[in-house]
């Protein structure tokens, strides 16, 4: 009886074994199937392969990056504990794409013109290596220096860094005399030419007063992303990545830990807060 | 030298009031050019997001460079006892602290927000070479006021001296600081460099001297006061070595840059393929500005030729705002280097180099400025006795010959 009951016991012991490898092996196909598809998927063209390629994207999709937000509360006053940055891998930005852009037009009240006079707070620029012809575009933007020659040589102090390191212009005490642009390494900022019609909100302008990008300081402040960084993340290139450089644990930080960034005009000692990738001549 | 007799203009001509008049349109004409900037914004001017500073800050840094310069007569007198300037310390003065006001009403009214004047009087950041500027310029007026005041006024006579040390001392830190505003701009390697701050004190000393040359010959010569050889002697050759020291200061800057990997494409396109502006440093700064004053100036059959020296004078003020328009302008043109060892381009200008088309509105603007300074020095010259009786050779210096 006992041996029966050891019969049984192994029998049942081997189906139970039996029904897990056709468990697995249904769990393992379901798994694999997709990547067996992505195969297919790229040798033929047909519709049906084209919701496999699909399928294949939400696998390769990356986890977000984007993680890092402000979360004081807005009545306690901005300390230095944070410093928002921005990282920017350029062999994630693709060339003609103006998403970060647009965005940025839209979220600020930007009427996206582009003559020598209009304002432009973030532009798409191509690069083309003098030496080895590699070509590279990237967004460029107010580098919220840590050391910054626009705050610098400000003779009223309209331009300051705020303690957790967005670079911003007060607007109520801006002369518009124009020496931050001057000073700017980066170009980064515009004067107001004309008078302003439906503006935002939140991004008040002022004609002849001096503006940059403000790292989207409201919806920072209010937890959100800068509107560039969540344009570029919707259209999946996931180019940019917002964070706090001072947090050693966010995204941005064991991102820059791990394979560093460039800052642009670094010969100046600038410590930008937004540095770049892929920058290789 | 006996005791100098100093005299106001009669100012009661149809002439004297037509001078008056011909500048009082040139301030209205700037004064409306202003407003029209202001009201639309800079949008009418051709000043751009990339030309950031445009005419008005050519001809506004031109005179306050130039006003600076203006005192060196008084401070040869003063502070260096030249008994032979002594008689034209007062004229001097007066120029410095007009070219100054036209100066500064040039920069304020080009400012986007002009109306905030009084926030740039009680905000500073002293980090700012250009709010140091502000207090520097205010500080003028006072040294050279006071230093007018012990001058004219005999019961404080006996602080003349110490006047005018403190604002020779002063107009040297000035000029400094004006050169500064340019020399501090780490970014651009048209700028970024520490000569440019004595450069500008020396282009003060020889643009200052050449308007006080022209002032002084204009106003003997329409007030028929005798204005001897000896004086315009000493101007002229004293002009000279300012010329020849501008353009020392010039070779320096230039020779650096070209020493300077770095700063070759800067310097490249400032002396050779910068179109506009590599003419008007050749031709406007270096042959205009430099090389035909010497020539002229130290040519011995020209050594008593008023005229020449009113054309020497003219053309080194011509250079100087030459050398001004390609220092601010030029500078600017050539783009910045953000990606050394590339071509870059984007819908924000990069990479190449930016236009600029001075409007009608800014050069008004900027002549209503050297009409303001005219303006004062004309209504001061009646106002009160700035003026020696005579400045013949025997006045000036029995010893003459």
């Amino acid at each position: 009886m006992k041996k029966s009951e050891n019969t049984t016991d192994t029998t049942a012991t081997n189906a139970s074994r039996r029904d897990f490898l056709a468990k697995a092996a249904v769990v393992g196909t379901v798994t694999i199937a997709p990547g067996v598809l992505l195969h297919q998927a790229a040798r033929a063209a047909t519709a049906e392969v084209e919701v496999e390629v699909v399928e294949v994207i939400e696998l390769d999709a990356e986890p977000d990056k984007n993680t890092s937000r402000s979360t004081r509360p807005l009545d306690q006053e901005v300390s230095d504990k944070n410093r928002w940055g921005m990282l920017i891998d350029t062999n994630k930005c693709a060339r003609g794409c103006t998403s970060c852009v647009d965005a940025c037009n839209e979220a600020n009240g930007l009427e996206g013109k582009t003559g020598p006079q209009d304002t432009q707070y973030i532009r798409k620029v191509t690069l083309k290596s003098k030496s080895t012809g590699h070509e590279t575009s990237l967004p460029l933007m107010c580098q919220h220096c840590e050391s910054a020659p626009c705050v610098d040589v400000c003779p009223t102090g309209a331009s300051f860094i705020r303690a957790d390191g967005i670079a911003l212009v007060d607007r109520h005490i801006c002369i518009g005399c124009r020496y931050c642009m001057m000073a700017c390494p980066y170009k980064a900022r515009s004067f107001v030419h004309e008078d302003i019609k439906n503006q935002k909100l939140s991004a008040p302008r002022g004609k002849g007063t001096v503006e940059a990008c403000n790292l989207c300081v409201t919806r920072v402040d209010h937890g959100g992303l800068p509107a560039c960084v969540e344009a570029c993340t919707a259209e999946n290139h996931n180019a940019m990545i917002f964070g706090d450089l001072k947090d050693p644990n966010s995204p941005i930080s064991i991102e820059l830990r791990k394979y560093g960034g460039k800052q642009l005009r670094s010969d100046l000692a600038l410590n930008t807060g937004v540095r770049y990738q892929g920058l290789n001549e | 030298m006996s005791k100098i007799e100093y005299t106001s203009v009669q100012g009661k001509s149809p002439a004297y009031f037509g001078l008056l008049g011909t500048l009082g349109l040139f301030i209205l004409a700037g004064l409306l050019a202003a407003y029209y900037m202001e009201h639309h914004g800079h949008h009418v001017t051709g000043m751009t997001n990339q030309i950031v500073w445009g005419l008005p800050h050519v001809f506004a840094i031109f005179l306050i460079v130039s006003a600076s310069g203006a005192l060196n007569v008084a401070s040869i007198a003063s502070v260096f006892s030249k008994k032979i300037y002594e008689p034209m310390a007062r004229l001097s003065a007066l120029l410095a602290v007009s070219l100054l006001a036209g100066g500064l009403v040039v920069l304020l009214l080009d400012l986007g927000r002009p109306d905030r004047l009084i926030i740039a009087m009680t905000h500073y950041n002293f980090k700012s070479i250009f709010a140091w500027n502000i207090i520097l310029y205010s500080g003028f007026f006072v040294f050279v006021g006071a230093y007018l005041w012990t001058m004219m006024d005999h019961t404080v006579y006996g602080y003349k001296k110490y006047a005018g040390f403190f604002a020779f001392i002063w107009r040297l830190i000035l000029t400094t600081g004006t050169g500064a505003i340019f020399g501090f701009l780490v970014a651009r390697s048209t700028y970024d460099a520490a000569i440019l701050a004595p450069m500008f004190v020396i282009m003060s000393f020889a643009y200052g001297l050449a308007i006080f040359i022209l002032l002084l010959m204009a106003t003997y010569k329409w007030t028929n006061m005798e204005l001897g050889d000896a004086v315009l002697r000493r101007l002229r050759s004293l002009l000279g070595v300012f010329v020849a020291a501008v353009m020392y200061f010039t070779i320096v800057f230039h020779l650096t840059n070209i020493y300077e990997t770095q700063h070759h494409g800067a310097e490249k396109f400032i002396l050779l393929e910068g179109g506009i502006y590599t003419t008007v440093f050749w031709i406007g700064e270096i042959i205009i500005g430099g090389i035909l004053p010497l020539l002229m100036i130290f040519a011995p059959g020209l050594k008593d030729n008023r005229n020449s020296l009113g054309l020497i004078s003219a053309m080194v003020i011509l250079g100087g705002l030459s050398k001004v328009y390609v220092t601010v302008i030029g500078g600017q043109a050539y783009p910045l280097e953000i990606f050394p060892g590339y071509e870059v381009s984007s819908s924000f200008y990069d990479g190449m180099t930016y236009s600029y088309s001075p409007s009608l509105p800014e050069f008004l603007l900027g002549l209503g400025g050297v009409a303001v300074a005219l303006f004062l020095v004309v209504f001061a010259l009646k106002a009160l006795k700035f003026l020696p009786m005579s400045l013949s050779d025997k006045a000036v210096d029995p010893h003459a010959k």
